[in-house]
């Protein structure tokens, strides 16, 4: 076996070694999908985010069986007045436990260390949501959808959005329902989680007091106390 | 078969409201509001299965 030592490769040009190397650098693997959580994360106020997007999960999955059968399905049969069940209770526990999530992070100013963009990326999402479930509510094709479109039309013409978004088109609703506003809910809540991952969970005040004197190095949430693992859910 | 299948509540009534000057939410609402209000403070005072042996004993 001859030990001959070959030359590093000249650094490549191409977009997506530039992709990969800008990517690694942002949010490193071990960053990106760590082993534990800091201490402080054990709490069931840390819960909540991740019962969040349990209930997103449950949502587009059960979003997905009505898209594909239909309303005649979903109104007239058994196994449809379940799913379509299943889809409106979990919109009703996902924006439960978002709000509880949204208050909990208030609370503890979840801003704070550089987390600017964890925040507005979780409020906009909140923002985001709440015309996803609107256009769903008019979108069931029955009086109750007729009902609310109805009474949503008067309030979103005064504002003058009504001509590009007119809640009595159920074409354009449910347009908008199953395609346009679940794509960016995913696309916010994707952002929001690796953000939160690149910039740690927002320790408590205590800790960020004690740790206050320590120099400022390494990167925003790279505090000390993250790096005691424990194991727990974020 | 109906009226086994229906609703626990009777819900063939215009909803029940709560008003306060410009105020005006249904009960229901008012109910889901106050459930959230009992959750958050739970989770709050609750103490997490395991949260004292993983911060070293110290409760």
């Amino acid at each position: 076996m001859s030990s001959v030592a070959t030359p590093p490769p000249a650094p490549s040009k191409s977009w997506t070694v530039k992709v990969r190397e800008k990517g690694v650098e942002a949010l490193p693997p071990d960053r990106l999908l760590p082993d534990g959580q800091p201490t402080y994360v054990a709490s069931w106020i840390y819960v909540f985010g991740v019962a969040s997007i349990a209930s997103l999960i449950v949502i587009i999955g059960s979003g997905c069986v009505l898209s594909l059968k239909g309303p005649a399905w979903w109104h007239f049969t058994s196994i449809g007045h379940f799913f379509n069940s299943i889809h409106m209770w979990s919109v009703e526990l996902f924006f439960f436990v978002m709000v509880v999530h949204l208050w909990g992070k208030y609370w503890m100013a979840a801003w704070r260390g550089g987390r600017g963009r964890v925040w507005v990326t979780g409020a906009v999402t909140f923002l985001v949501a709440v015309p996803a479930a609107l256009t769903g509510y008019v979108s069931q094709q029955n009086f109750d959808a007729q009902w609310i479109s109805t009474q949503a039309k008067d309030g979103l013409n005064s504002v003058g959005v009504g001509a590009f978004f007119n809640v009595t088109n159920f074409g354009q609703m449910y347009s908008f329902h199953i395609l346009l506003l679940p794509i960016a809910v995913v696309a916010l809540v994707s952002a929001h989680v690796l953000l939160v991952r690149r910039n740690g969970v927002v320790p408590p005040f205590e800790l960020e007091q004690k740790l206050a004197p320590a120099p400022a190095a390494g990167p925003p949430g790279g505090d000390g106390s993250a790096q005691a693992s424990t194991g727990a859910q974020s | 078969m109906g009226s086994v299948m229906g609703a626990v509540f009777n819900l063939n009534h215009p909803a029940h409201t709560v008003d306060w000057n410009f105020v005006h939410l249904s009960v229901a609402n008012v109910v889901v509001i106050v459930l959230m209000l009992i959750v958050f403070l739970l989770a709050i005072l609750l103490p997490f299965p395991g949260a004292a042996n993983r911060r070293g004993g110290a409760s």
